[in-house]
């Protein structure tokens, strides 16, 4: 049996021959196709009373794209995995399989293809009346003037331009976009915006750094004859080498005029002058541990400088890294509306942490938390102690071991001192940090300690309206 | 006498042409169908390849290359002899849209030297990006690099308009930036990355109106420059791994430092070779895609710097082999993504043709896997490498032949 497309690259035409063929049952190798003219006569498809063919979901943008591919075989591939599909719906899956390579194959050359004339199409622009006018003369390897110019109707859109090929051409005209068969001749027109670019193509290569065959893999010489910065690589290639010997022969010339009088006009910003500007700004540019040079930045307290109370947590986490504020993350979440039990407002309180630098692991696009090592910490009282100095917090809520750490230089058990007042100037109350209570993966644990701080941070509370009364005092 | 408009374009083309960022892809797609000029449509392309391999796919050039900085690795340092020059804003759109109407270009790169002050320069690069986008309608690419100490303003003003939003972190330490670029600030830049990835974020959550604000959909890149200080392969991707996971960044471009016209005497007098800068991307890919760790991918030689002579996946593999050979069968993907030769859409599709059928190796080869490559590290139907994989020459299978030293 004989079929003749009408078009070299027309999906439907093609589909509708070979849902008529399956519904008649003629297998593949029954089949010849062929495109155009030809000496024989196309045969008749007898009518068919069977369901038609069926296909995934996958198969119709394959079919579009493989269909214009210069294979003449094409046709008959396709119309054999549709043929096999029948038994084999899953046959797609299998990319292994002779015919599914193959159709891999011409669909992966077909879309190089496209995204080539995408790539190398060069306007040039025709002078005229009315809106702008562009003409390009293209070589694709494969039918593909219908499948790839509606990208240039979709960018292109206010400006009238034609693309031909010898595949055929396309038209945009007045919005529309018109595309036919038949081959065109290359045109023989000028731009004079080619010295630009021309110019550009040549400033931007650097001859220190040559490499033809890379370039070559992405842009064959094949396409070369119709870009017109093509014919500068020859060049850029032969004087590479002299540039570069040039480049590093050349003696070393003493800076230009201006370079001086830049840098007399250098300043160094006005070192701040409050005592507590001054520290932060040291601490944004501390450096006595290795952490300032992984983390975003230093993270100081934030509060009332005449804070009441003041609560230590351990270090800033991912967030508060981030924006540069104390307690905004998840954990702050829980502190807030512990807080907000106790009956304490925020507002009111220093908030702080023991490290003031985020320390972490990366991982993929997350950072991991590390618990700060004991030389982080006691690198960091530096910073803590001129903060309670500043402050003058009549009790101090140490959330965590860390913080413990920090605010008395001496590892604790959490379980031991938690929920108990310690004697000090000032007294601290250490309770646990609200990151801990989070991290319990036992619901009614996590229920019991989140209840536990809450208490704790009431007694603070207790402890501050009552004036620093040693109530809570153990 | 004023330079023209080509003069002009050869000296800012030139002078940014060190900064390897090329992308024009994983922005928002959009269109000219409903007015203007320009697409996007997620894939990038790269309109020309110039003979150092690079592609072309943005009008990439500066704004000025003046500068009051004096960054050592700079061809445009305050302390360089290179010609000075400058464009207008308008000269910019208006190369723009001459060269995008022609398709020679995806969109606008646009950097600048730092003159007068940070927020002059940031301004003036804003103003560029918004008359594209409001007065003509540009729907195509554009890249905004950054300056870190521009004022939050403009920066939430530049995200209006960019597709990226870009700051180069330049050296892998704070030591290197604070002896070759002694103006810059490595906590400045940082937390300017931090601001753009709260930003990026932000932008991304969906309102209570629905109505997404525009913030530099196609996020954040940074560049670091290779062998202009002496920090090695380890700590280089120990860097990269850090500002992915801080910043949420869509690429770490890596750039050979490059000899310049009269370059600073602060500067190593050879450059490094381009092969190191392709072994980081692939190191750099390993770290994102592969599931390896940059422990994982350093750990095949002692001096924390990736093999130059083999691909850092084989080097793994040939320093790890009690984890091979591995069954294309039966293996989960996070083992079949270890064998070299394989990349990730092999894998994908090795799990999905096995669901049907045990793979032979001529499976493979008609996968268009390279069976050279793969053999001594896979089981397949009918396969095993036997002692192959115990080869003590298998090195030398892959290396290639030793270069014949030169004679002095």
């Amino acid at each position: 049996m004989h079929i003749r497309m009408s078009a070299q690259a027309d999906p439907l035409e093609w589909r509708k021959a070979a849902r008529a063929l399956a519904m008649a049952g003629i297998a593949p190798d029954a089949v010849r196709w062929s495109v155009g003219s030809d000496l024989f006569a196309a045969d008749p498809v007898p009518m068919s009373e069977r369901a038609p063919p069926r296909v995934p979901r996958a198969f119709p943008g394959l079919l579009e794209t493989a269909i214009c591919h210069s294979d003449p075989e094409r046709f008959a591939l396709l119309y054999q995995l549709l043929w096999r599909l029948q038994n084999q719906p899953k046959l797609l899956e299998i990319a292994p399989d002779p015919d599914v390579q193959r159709l891999h194959r011409m669909v992966k050359s077909v879309r190089r293809d496209s995204h080539k004339m995408h790539a190398f199409v060069r306007f040039r622009e025709v002078p005229g009346q009315g809106p702008r006018r562009f003409i390009a003369w293209f070589e694709p390897d494969h039918h593909i003037i219908a499948h790839a110019t509606p990208f240039f109707a979709r960018r292109f859109a206010d400006m009238d331009w034609l693309i031909l090929t010898p595949k055929g051409s396309a038209r945009f005209h007045a919005g529309q976009l018109h595309t036919d068969e038949t081959p065109a001749e290359k045109p023989d027109l000028e731009d004079a915006t080619e010295a630009l670019w021309r110019t550009y193509f040549s400033s931007i290569f650097n001859p220190a750094r040559l490499k033809v065959r890379a370039m070559q893999s992405e842009m064959p010489r094949k396409y070369w004859k119709n870009l017109p910065e093509a014919e500068l690589i020859p060049g850029l290639i032969a004087s590479a080498k002299d540039r570069v010997a040039q480049m590093a022969a050349a003696a070393p010339k003493a800076p230009p005029a201006f370079h001086a009088a830049i840098q007399s006009r250098r300043v160094m910003p006005e070192a701040p002058t409050g005592t507590w500007d001054m520290m932060r700004a040291d601490a944004m540019a501390c450096t006595r541990c290795d952490l300032h040079a992984q983390a975003t930045q230093a993270v100081l307290g934030e509060g009332p400088e005449d804070a009441p109370l003041m609560i230590v947590g351990e270090q800033p986490g991912d967030h508060e890294d981030l924006t540069g504020r104390p307690f905004i993350g998840p954990a702050g979440q829980v502190l807030d509306r512990a807080l907000a039990q106790a009956g304490l407002d925020r507002g009111r309180i220093y908030l702080t942490n023991a490290v003031k630098h985020f320390k972490f692991v990366p991982r993929g696009k997350r950072r991991i938390h590390q618990r700060p090592n004991t030389a982080e910490v006691s690198h960091c009282r530096w910073w803590l102690k001129q903060e309670i100095e500043l402050v003058q917090p009549r009790l101090i809520v140490a959330m965590g071991a860390s913080a413990v750490l920090g605010l008395t230089g001496q590892p604790v058990k959490m379980t031991d001192v938690r929920g108990h007042v310690v004697a000090g100037v000032p007294p601290i109350l250490p309770t646990w940090h609200p990151s801990y209570l989070l991290r319990l993966p036992d619901a009614t644990a996590a229920k019991a300690e989140t209840a536990n701080f809450t208490r704790d941070l009431a007694l603070a509370a207790e402890f501050i309206a009552s004036a620093g009364n040693p109530a809570g005092l153990r | 006498m004023k330079k023209s408009l080509q003069q002009r374009l050869a000296i800012l083309a030139d002078a940014a042409k060190y900064d390897a960022s090329c992308a024009s892809s994983g922005t928002v797609r959009r269109d000219a169908r409903a007015g203007g000029i320009g697409s996007t449509e997620g894939m990038g392309i790269c309109h020309a390849y110039a003979p150092d391999g690079r592609c072309i796919s943005l009008l990439k050039i500066l704004l000025t290359n003046f500068c009051i900085y004096d960054c050592a690795y700079c061809i445009n340092r305050s302390s360089s002899n290179v010609e000075r020059a400058r464009f207008t804003p308008e000269e910019v759109v208006w190369l723009v849209l001459e060269f995008y109407r022609r398709n020679y270009i995806e969109g606008l790169f646009l950097s600048s030297g730092i003159a007068r002050s940070s927020d002059h320069t940031m301004e003036q690069m804003v103003r560029i990006a918004r008359d594209l986008r409001q007065v003509h309608g540009f729907k195509g690419y554009i890249h905004l690099k950054t300056i870190p100490e521009a004022s939050a303003k403009l920066i939430e003003e530049a995200g209006l308009y960019a597709d990226r939003l870009s700051i180069n972190i330049e050296l892998p330490t704070d030591h290197g930036i604070a002896q070759l670029a002694p103006e810059k600030q490595p906590r400045q830049i940082r937390r300017a990355m931090a601001d753009l990835r709260l930003k990026i974020e932000d932008a991304a959550e969906p309102t209570l109106t629905g109505r997404r604000k525009r913030f530099a959909p196609a996020g954040q890149s940074t560049q670091m420059i290779v062998g202009a200080d002496g920090a090695d392969d380890a700590t280089i991707l120990g860097s990269s791994a850090r500002l992915y996971g801080s910043y949420g960044l869509k690429r770490v471009y890596y750039s050979a430092f490059s000899p310049i016209p009269d370059a600073s005497a602060k500067l190593p007098p050879a450059k490094p070779p381009l092969m190191r800068e392709h072994r980081l991307y692939q190191a750099d890919w390993l770290y994102r895609f592969y599931g390896f760790s940059v422990a994982e991918i350093t750990s095949a030689r002692p001096d924390g710097m990736l093999d130059l002579d083999l691909d850092p996946k084989l080097a793994w593999a040939l320093a790890h082999r009690a984890d091979f050979p591995v069954d294309v069968n039966r293996a989960p993907r996070e083992m079949l993504l270890r064998v070299p030769g394989f990349g990730t859409k092999t894998v994908d599709a090795i799990i999905k043709a096995r669901r049907h059928r045990s793979l032979t190796l001529d499976d493979l080869d008609r996968m268009r896997v390279s069976l050279r490559k793969v053999r001594p590290f896979v089981t397949a139907a009918g396969w095993t490498p036997l002692r192959l994989i115990d080869r003590a020459d298998l090195r030398q299978v892959f290396a290639p032949e030793p270069k014949q030293l030169a004679l002095f």
